[in-house]
């Protein structure tokens, strides 16, 4: 402050401008954060009774002001009986509002959320006779904790067992080894039926507020909560839990529930391939246009025409790499080594390949730039003294300017890096999916599918967002996504600030 | 020297230049006229350097003394637009023949610039670099040559403790005398150095003037200096060239105490820029 005071009004605009982009940071992390993790925290929910004697339960939400007074959106889960899972309801109208303990929200795979009490457990249909409330609780758990083990034990038999020998069958010819992979594969097959008829075991029953009943296998259950009787701690740990399975799960129910695991995998993937990519040939591209090329009129007006590239808007990449990458390449890689495969596409249609192609090319200006720039700033001296020792201009730029120029090259990958994943329209022509449940990189060869489609996080926000069913459901998950996509180009641009910085304190800074 | 047109002022420049025997001198500069794009640096130059002796250049800023030296080592090849004509011999060996290697004589021919240029790597690997470049060097041999090359240059003791650190962590002067043990690591014959000092403080002046005459005993030294201070302190023949022609070319002694020429007095006294 003592600083500013006597410069007159420029340094409080030029302070001012500074704090409003902050706040406008701030306030952007603020609403993305504040909205996006909310929706994991395990709210209460509510039994309300209306003036026209009719009753529910549901999660309380956003209120509006309209005409007739205040309304109040509700979740109340139990699609299968009410048609929706929203309500909006006029506050005024509400009798009685209670805050039951025994009030369960369940996640389920199918139908959505239910809402309301557990009648019961049956086991193999009959019903189990437990009367005591606490008794019923941890019988449920106990069950839920055996079904999780079942069905990891079922996932390791099919990823152990069922797959590999699938794969041998796919390949083999030899009538006998067939025979003898048939029978080998059966027998996995029934151990794994047995394992999903020990899973069907059990079920729960839940009732309604309203009186419907509803028999669910425990398989079904991907969560069960009762958020009234839960203290923080285990709501704090609720909320983790939830937070963890939308980082590690795939989506469900058409993107408007579960997690967003193949998308983060997706962006990142598709974020290194593009780095991997780009950086040699915008480090070749920058040392040839500033060391070797005469520096006459052609290589300015090169050099100028690669700096305008950098302006080009991004879809019109995209309609580069659609023509030339997936159809013009891709085509004719189809032809000659997919035919066999074709009229149905390998590589002549978006992939993962194509995308990160076009992204590099969209970037690569980005880092001829910048590793220009950093290749300018070394004095002509540190080069001669290199020529001097008897050092050709290849030793030169290998042993002496290149390393200089490191920390340069980083601050373009940097930009490459910032500018590539928060892209998002040439992605939508070149390979981007809104369902890719299966990612890029696993263990069947050749572990790296580069022509498979991906999903990305950018791409996964306009879906949710805007081409979803289920509007209330997948307005939080934008908010969480976008939260997740800022974090994930935060990390990444992290990581290669930490190597630039690693770089420049081995040899400290460049010597003025 | 020959094709001098013989006026009363080109044999008052030519009796204001010794002549060295040929026998003693290790450079031979003959006839040498430099022009960056057209614009004349130096003209018909004509001197020679003594072998294990210390030749200073002097001159106002433009007088083409750093060009000279660039050029005993070909520095100017990588610059298009540098139009040369004359002879300059190593040894009696023309350094523009085909045959010479410009590498092979850049190792024959070191220099140390201005302003310290180590490499972005240790200070072992940046006096190792000429070796490396030669390769066929052991790890002993390299180190052996390492530590006599840090030794030669005053620098040994005070890094010895640390050569793996980063050579941009020492001091000006410290880093200037690495540059010189860099270069004195390929056993050249002859050492530019190009006003080594004046990037640096008083004390690693001395030092690198303490240095420069003890070298004379194992290589040819030549000095581009503006401190005409300096060039009497270290110098054994002194050359003042103004305008890009060589004016005085005398033992140091001589031309700082009885110079010959009224421009060169002029510049040693003071009255001329």
């Amino acid at each position: 402050m003592r600083r500013l005071r006597g410069e007159g009004p420029w340094a409080w605009l030029a302070a001012g401008s500074v704090a409003l982009s902050l706040l406008l940071l701030v306030a952007l992390l603020a609403l993305l954060a504040g909205r996006g993790l909310a929706h994991f925290w395990p709210g209460e929910l509510v039994q309300i009774e209306l003036d026209d004697g009719s009753r529910f339960a549901a999660r309380p939400g956003r209120e509006e002001r309209s005409a007739e007074g205040v309304e109040r959106l509700y979740h109340t889960g139990n699609r299968e009986w009410l048609g929706t899972p929203w309500r909006w309801i006029e506050v005024a109208r509400i009798v009685e509002q209670r805050r039951p303990a025994e009030l369960v929200i369940v996640e389920r795979r199918r139908w959505g959320d239910f809402i309301g009490r557990v009648a019961g457990l049956e086991e193999d249909g009959v019903a189990l006779d437990i009367d005591d409330e606490a008794a019923r609780w941890t019988t449920l758990d106990e069950r839920l904790g055996r079904l999780a083990q079942l069905r990891e034990a079922r996932d390791a038999l099919r990823q152990q067992a069922v797959m590999p020998r699938v794969r041998a069958l796919a390949a083999e010819q030899d009538v006998a080894s067939r025979a003898r992979l048939e029978d080998e594969l059966a027998a996995a097959n029934a151990e794994v039926l047995a394992l999903q008829a020990r899973m069907a075991r059990d079920r729960v029953v839940l009732e309604s507020v309203t009186g419907e009943r509803l028999a669910l296998p425990l398989e079904e259950v991907l969560a069960l909560q009762r958020p009234n009787a839960m203290s923080l701690p285990a709501k704090l740990g609720a909320w983790g839990e939830r937070a963890w399975r939308f980082l590690s799960e795939g989506p469900r129910a058409a993107n408007t529930a579960g997690g967003v695991w193949p998308a983060i995998f997706g962006t990142v993937l598709l974020v290194l391939l593009m780095s991997l990519l780009v950086a040699p040939f915008g480090v070749l591209a920058a040392i040839y246009l500033n060391e070797i090329a005469h520096q006459g009129r052609l290589t300015r007006l090169v050099r100028i025409s690669v700096r305008n590239l950098a302006g080009v808007p991004s879809i019109v990449y995209g309609v580069f790499g659609l023509g030339v990458f997936v159809y013009g390449i891709g085509g004719s890689l189809d032809e000659w080594f997919f035919s066999e495969q074709l009229p149905s596409p390998t590589f002549g249609t978006g992939g993962l390949l194509w995308a990160s192609l076009t992204l590099a090319l969209l970037t690569l200006p980005v880092v001829i730039v910048a590793t220009e720039e950093g290749l300018a700033r070394i004095p002509d001296h540190q080069r001669e003294g290199a020529l001097a020792l008897g050092a050709t201009r290849l030793e030169t730029l290998r042993r002496v300017v290149v390393p200089m120029a490191l920390p340069a090259m980083l601050t373009g990958m940097i930009l490459a890096v910032a500018r590539a994943a928060g892209e998002v329209a040439p992605l939508m022509l070149v390979g981007v999916a809104k369902l890719a449940p299966q990612v890029a990189l696993d263990g069947e060869f050749p572990f790296l599918h580069l022509e498979r489609k991906f999903m990305h996080l950018g791409y996964h926000i306009f879906d949710v967002g805007f081409h979803s069913g289920d509007v209330e459901a997948a307005l939080p998950l934008v908010y969480a996504t976008a939260l997740l996509l800022v974090m994930v180009i935060l990390v990444l641009n992290l990581t290669a600030i930490f190597l630039r910085h690693h770089l420049k304190a081995r040899h400290g800074a460049l010597p003025r | 020297m020959l094709a001098q047109p013989d006026t009363p002022a080109a044999n008052a420049s030519r009796d204001a230049v010794i002549d060295i025997d040929p026998g003693a001198s290790c450079l031979e500069i003959q006839g040498l006229s430099l022009a960056y794009a057209g614009t004349p640096a130096l003209s018909d130059l004509t001197l020679r350097v003594p072998r294990h002796r210390v030749t200073a250049f002097i001159g106002p800023s433009g007088c083409g003394k750093s060009t000279l030296l660039r050029a005993l080592n070909r520095l100017h090849d990588l610059n298009e637009t540098v139009s040369r004509r004359g002879a300059i011999r190593l040894e009696g060996q023309e350094i523009h023949a085909p045959e010479v290697a410009v590498a092979e004589l850049r190792r024959r021919v070191g220099m140390v610039f201005q302003t310290p240029n180590p490499f972005p790597m240790s200070i072992y690997e940046n006096v190792a670099f000429g070796l490396r470049l030669q390769g066929g060097l052991r790890k002993r041999q390299r180190d052996e040559v390492v530590e006599w090359a840090l030794r030669s240059a005053a620098l040994w003791d005070e890094v010895k403790e640390r050569l793996g650190a980063s050579a941009w962590s020492l001091s000006g002067g410290q880093q200037q005398r690495l540059v010189i043990a860099r270069t004195l690591a390929v056993k050249p014959e002859v050492l530019l150095l190009d006003e080594p000092a004046s990037a640096l403080d008083p004390i690693s002046t001395l030092k690198i003037e303490e240095l420069i005459r003890s070298l004379k005993s194992q290589l040819t030294l030549v000095l581009v200096t503006h401190n005409m201070q300096q060039a009497a302190r270290v110098s054994d023949y002194t050359a003042f060239l103004h305008g890009g022609e060589l004016v005085e070319y005398a033992p140091t002694d001589a031309l700082f105490t009885n110079p010959r020429l009224v421009r060169t007095e002029n510049y040693i006294t003071g009255r001329m820029a």
